[in-house]
């Protein structure tokens, strides 16, 4: 396996990389980039998850220092996942979520805020994502995601699948429930002026979901392999803090 | 331990899969927002983003710089709490 690489290329390229500086990134959706009709919109129905979580955060707190501790490792654990960019198979990079630990230990709630953090970081100091637009990714990311991925945990109890197997079942579809509500977020504010809102909907889902199956994959290990260790130390129980 | 293991060797061997595909021969690795934004132009030339970050990160390395920063105080509260757990047991065992 041998790749060989073409000098003018090479030349074109880093003409390319300078004339249109790399964010390597995905996933978000860049500042200003919802029109503000949609930017608010989505602000307006991310703000009351705030509020419940910041809730749901104060009641677990309340009951032990332990509790407040790994919640402390969740959102920890959200942090270092998301600045991860990982290569994926389609050739350019993205990064997973790891909202799937918090999920099972504490349920989707509390991820609009530990979720939140991470985006709020990110939108200030790495202009990734956006302040304009963090209501959007913060429905996606921090909202969508974990409940689907919460649905599914519990699903997977229900089922007696083995616990690990669904911590992943969660943390992969967490992570593919985020792009795709990201795509039909980009969809509903930019139809495509010909086909409308699913053909530009479906194009997104080929940028972002495609390259995100891999990613998802990887995510879903790692949460397992945190997941364990956290188990195994009896730091929390198996089946998390929400019955 | 062991599980573990085996599952951090299949996550690395996963990220290495896409660099020796034959279809990602000269893949730039780029975001797919980037993408995303470009499909964007493409349907909406008029489009202009109305809002733009306070703060750029000047270059590629200050970016890397700061994504080590957000990626190594993750890692430190983790290891930190991991750290503590394991202390905390192993003085209780002593205690018995």
């Amino acid at each position: 396996m041998k790749i060989k690489l073409k000098p003018l290329s090479l030349v074109a390229g880093a003409a390319l990389l300078t004339l249109f500086p790399q964010q390597a990134f995905a996933m978000h959706i860049m500042e200003g980039f919802l029109p503000p009709v949609w930017a608010g919109a989505w602000w307006l129905i991310y703000v009351p998850f705030l509020i419940l979580g910041l809730f749901q955060l104060k009641k677990i707190s309340a009951t032990g220092t332990d509790k407040k501790i790994l919640l402390a490792l969740c959102a920890a654990f959200v942090f270092v996942l998301s600045s991860l960019k990982m290569p994926s198979v389609t050739g350019s990079c993205s990064h997973p979520t790891g909202v799937g630990l918090g999920v099972v230990m504490f349920g989707p709630w509390v991820m609009a805020v530990l979720g939140g953090i991470v985006l709020l970081f990110q939108a200030l100091f790495l202009a990734h994502g956006g302040l304009t637009t963090l209501g959007a990714n913060g429905m996606s990311m921090a909202v969508g995601g974990p409940v689907v991925g919460y649905a599914i945990w519990r699903i997977a109890n229900r089922l007696k699948i083995r616990k690990d197997v669904g911590v992943f079942l969660c943390a992969f579809t967490a992570d593919i429930a985020t792009y795709f509500i990201t795509s039909i977020q980009l969809a509903g504010a930019f139809p495509d002026p010909q086909f409308g809102f699913m053909a530009s909907a479906a194009k997104f889902m080929g940028i972002f979901c495609l390259t995100q199956i891999p990613i998802a994959i990887a995510e879903g290990l790692l949460t397992v392999i945190v997941y364990n260790i956290v188990v195994d130390r009896k730091i929390a129980p198996a089946e998390g803090f929400v019955r | 331990m062991k599980k573990n293991l085996i599952l951090l060797a299949i996550v690395i061997v996963m990220c290495l899969i896409p660099f020796f595909m034959p279809t990602n021969k000269g893949a730039e690795f780029g975001g797919s927002d980037d993408q995303a934004e470009g499909a964007i132009s493409q349907t909406h030339p008029d489009y202009k983003p109305w809002f733009s970050s306070f703060f750029e990160p000047a270059s590629g390395e200050i970016e890397s710089l700061l994504f080590t920063l957000q990626g190594s105080l993750g890692t430190g509260v983790i290891c930190y709490i991991l750290g503590y757990y394991r202390g905390r047991r192993l003085k209780d065992n002593a205690r018995d």
